[in-house]
């Protein structure tokens, strides 16, 4: 059974969580007590049903307010995929926890209220859909119970929608018309909208093909841990331990150690249960090599045919997450797959007005919840590829170096011409 | 041509062997969190795989509330022997004697609340900066908001509204003096996925989670095993029932349910079909609406 992650995005009061609610339990995922947990809670508030949002506010002040504060994942199964579902808070406050949710997402749900149409908040979670390279997206345009399931408000929000969608980065959109709270197109198809001849939302989930989402191509392993068990029967044992990146290796793989540049060959790739015969994205595996090459963490092997570009100078679109804004020439730590360096932030080239999607270069300030692309110095040459086409070794953070606390979170973006072009800088935006 | 796919069961071994090998990497100290439970016993095996052919390079810790089923003793140290792993327990009886806690009153004191005292009390003596603990976001509410990174200030309090945003498999672990770190390599599993693991990877695991008779007494739906911690309440009695254990704790307020389930085929069927949370067995956990989330404030598992 495969397994699909998935985030969730709307405004308040959008029904996100009501929506997760359903799908869990129209699909039997909650259980008697949980039920009746939420059931004695609803009561004690005079809510004349159930409210299923609160199977996903977990903590206290969440529950008091009736809001998301913090991303909150649920997992759920069918007999065709596991999923497990990052649902993130909609307020523009903590755009962070929709990034956050986003990173690891194969397929996003973005929500919208059929009375409103699309609003700011739409433009702003789809963006943020496509900056973090989610290449399936499920529109669902919720509360249509409230509009009299009207299909003509429903193919107007679909050709407002899709106008938007031209400038985004996103492959595959797909349109639902949905009721969260009653159920139609959720996990039954809806007797209430038979205009629709769509699949409902759990269908859709469990059938949308990700098999291509990771890069299988361009072979990078960045290695995490050294494994030397100096143990008189595992005397000579050297293993790079790490996870995949993307690509494939073989045992017999010519391969490129970087920094140092030197090749050798795989002489093994061990798991506990024994060796294997290849390793790909996201195994965690050890590799031994036939020559003895000095790779510590931080180091990434390669092929010589297909290797990272080594650089000190990055290029990146910045979500800034801290109260304290970007400090221009300020330093940063900075962690990219299993290396850590100083950066220091050279330029901020521009902003993006993220519910219009407009670049700014006027004001470059970067604060709390704001986007923007950045040039990047670092301490010590990085192995990237852009995040267009590798999620692993296109993705960074920044860390202040005095709170500690994680600052930004950063997709690299590559100069035209340099590789296959990136479409993170779009011309329209 | 393979099709390079990993089943979900692989993708969350991968995962967690890849935050076990990030903490060996990332921290000085770090200790496992070994409770006997089948989820610390399924994290033993993953940090075996995850420093395979070396040893498992820290230590396991276990916070020992006095009130065990000797079936869980007896397993930990056989566990610990055939795993050559380095086994560090500290008592909350020690804490009791020490004044750092005092037992609770009334009738069934639970050592659960005190057992905070006694971990927060060892990862200070031990400067641990790391504590690997199995908690799931599945298991409660509150720990569905948890990090596998999860930052703890100096006095080991949990700040929910505060969390560290964690993107992509980018850990950031970086901490002050005094402060830690609790890290869950389990976060995205389910009570399904932890059976089915075992199941597959033909885990041992103690005998109180299969079917086997033994003296029970029903308090408010949870059976609770007779035992030298508990006492009967006016009008109660024990009876001999077929039980087994879906979850393993401080016996004061570990339920347990019928169950004829004796292989983990049974087990994997029985979860599959049950209707009640594994956690529905604990009673720690009725005692309110947010009893986990203030515990884990405060610092608990």
């Amino acid at each position: 059974m495969d397994l699909l992650r998935f985030t969730t995005a709307g405004s308040v009061d959008d029904g996100k969580s009501t929506l997760i609610g359903r799908l869990l339990y129209d699909s039997k995922s909650i259980f008697e007590d949980q039920l009746e947990a939420i059931e004695r809670v609803s009561e004690s508030r005079g809510q004349g049903q159930v409210d299923l949002a609160l199977l996903t506010d977990g903590l206290r002040s969440e529950r008091e307010q009736g809001i998301t504060i913090d991303v909150a994942y649920r997992y759920f199964a069918t007999p065709r995929r596991k999923f497990i579902v990052a649902d993130t808070p909609g307020h523009i406050q903590y755009t962070r926890n929709m990034v956050t949710g986003a990173s690891t997402a194969n397929l996003a749900i973005i929500l919208i209220d059929a009375r409103k149409g699309i609003l700011e908040q739409t433009h702003r979670h789809s963006f943020i859909a496509s900056l973090l390279h989610i290449k399936h997206l499920v529109i669902c345009v919720n509360k249509m119970d409230l509009v009299g399931f009207s299909e003509e408000i429903f193919n107007q929000i679909v050709e407002d929608y899709q106008e938007f969608a031209s400038r985004l980065d996103v492959p595959d959109i797909k349109f639902i018309p949905v009721s969260a709270l009653l159920g139609d197109n959720v996990v039954d198809k809806s007797a209430n909208m038979p205009w629709y001849v769509g699949a409902p939302l759990l269908a859709t989930l469990e059938t949308t093909y990700i098999g291509s989402d990771i890069n299988h191509i361009d072979p990078r392993f960045p290695v995490q841990h050294v494994i030397r068990p100096q143990t008189t029967e595992w005397h000579d044992y050297r293993g790079f331990a790490g996870r995949v990146a993307s690509g494939v290796f073989k045992p017999g793989d010519e391969v490129v150690a970087m920094p140092s540049g030197l090749t050798s060959r795989i002489k093994s790739i061990d798991v506990m249960t024994g060796p294997v015969e290849e390793a790909f994205s996201p195994m965690s595996i050890s590799i031994t090599l036939e020559d003895e090459i000095d790779i510590s963490r931080g180091d990434m092997i390669a092929k010589p045919t297909n290797m990272p570009k080594a650089t000190q100078d990055l290029e990146a679109m910045l979500c800034w997450f801290n109260e304290k804004p970007l400090a221009l020439n300020g330093r940063y730590l900075l962690r990219h797959t299993t290396r850590e360096c100083k950066a220091v932030i050279k330029e901020v080239r521009y902003k993006i007005n993220i519910n219009t999607l407009h670049k700014n270069q006027q004001d470059l300030t970067l604060g709390m919840n704001e986007i923007g692309r950045v040039r990047l110095r670092t301490s010590v040459p990085l192995f990237t590829d852009p995040y267009s086409i590798n999620r692993s070794t296109g993705s960074l953070i920044l860390i202040d170096q005095d709170t500690n606390n994680t600052v930004a979170a950063g997709m690299i973006l590559y100069d035209t011409g340099e590789r296959p072009q990136s479409d993170w800088d779009m011309p329209s935006i | 041509m393979s099709s390079y796919n990993l089943s979900h069961l692989k993708q969350l071994e991968h995962e967690a062997i890849f935050v076990m090998r990030e903490v060996a990497a990332q921290f000085e100290r770090p200790v496992l969190l070994f409770s006997g439970g089948k989820d610390s016993i399924v994290m033993v095996r993953l940090a075996q795989q995850a420093f395979f052919p070396a040893a498992i390079p820290f230590p396991l810790l276990h916070i020992d509330t006095g009130h065990n089923f000797d079936e869980t003793i007896e397993f930990r140290d056989w566990l610990v022997k055939k795993t050559g792993a380095r086994l560090l327990v500290r008592t909350v009886q020690d804490s009791i004697d020490k004044g750092r806690c005092a037992e609770e009153k009334g009738i069934n004191p639970s050592r659960n609340g005190l057992q905070t005292v006694t971990l927060l009390d060892a990862l200070e003596e031990l400067r641990v900066d790391a504590a690997i603990g199995g908690g799931r976001r599945d298991e409660e509410k509150a720990r569905a908001k948890e990090r596998f990174f999860s930052h703890r200030d100096e006095f080991g309090q949990w700040d929910p509204k505060n969390q560290r945003p964690e993107l992509w498999n980018l850990f950031n672990g970086r901490i002050h003096q005094g402060e830690n770190f609790r890290i869950f390599p389990l976060s995205n599993w389910t009570e399904m996925d932890v059976w089915q693991y075992i199941t597959t990877e033909k885990i041992e695991i103690p005998p109180l989670y299969f079917s086997h008779p033994r003296e029970v007494v029903n308090r408010r739906g949870i059976l609770l095993a007779k035992s030298p911690f508990n006492t009967l309440l006016p009008g109660e009695q024990y009876e001999t029932r077929r039980i087994r254990f879906r979850t393993v704790g401080d016996a004061t307020c570990t339920g347990a349910i019928e169950s004829n389930a004796s292989t983990l085929d049974e087990i994997v069927q029985e979860v599959a079909a049950a209707r009640k949370t594994e956690r529905g067995t604990r009673a720690d956990d009725q005692r309110s609406e947010t009893a986990m989330e203030d515990r884990k404030k405060a610092g608990y598992f």
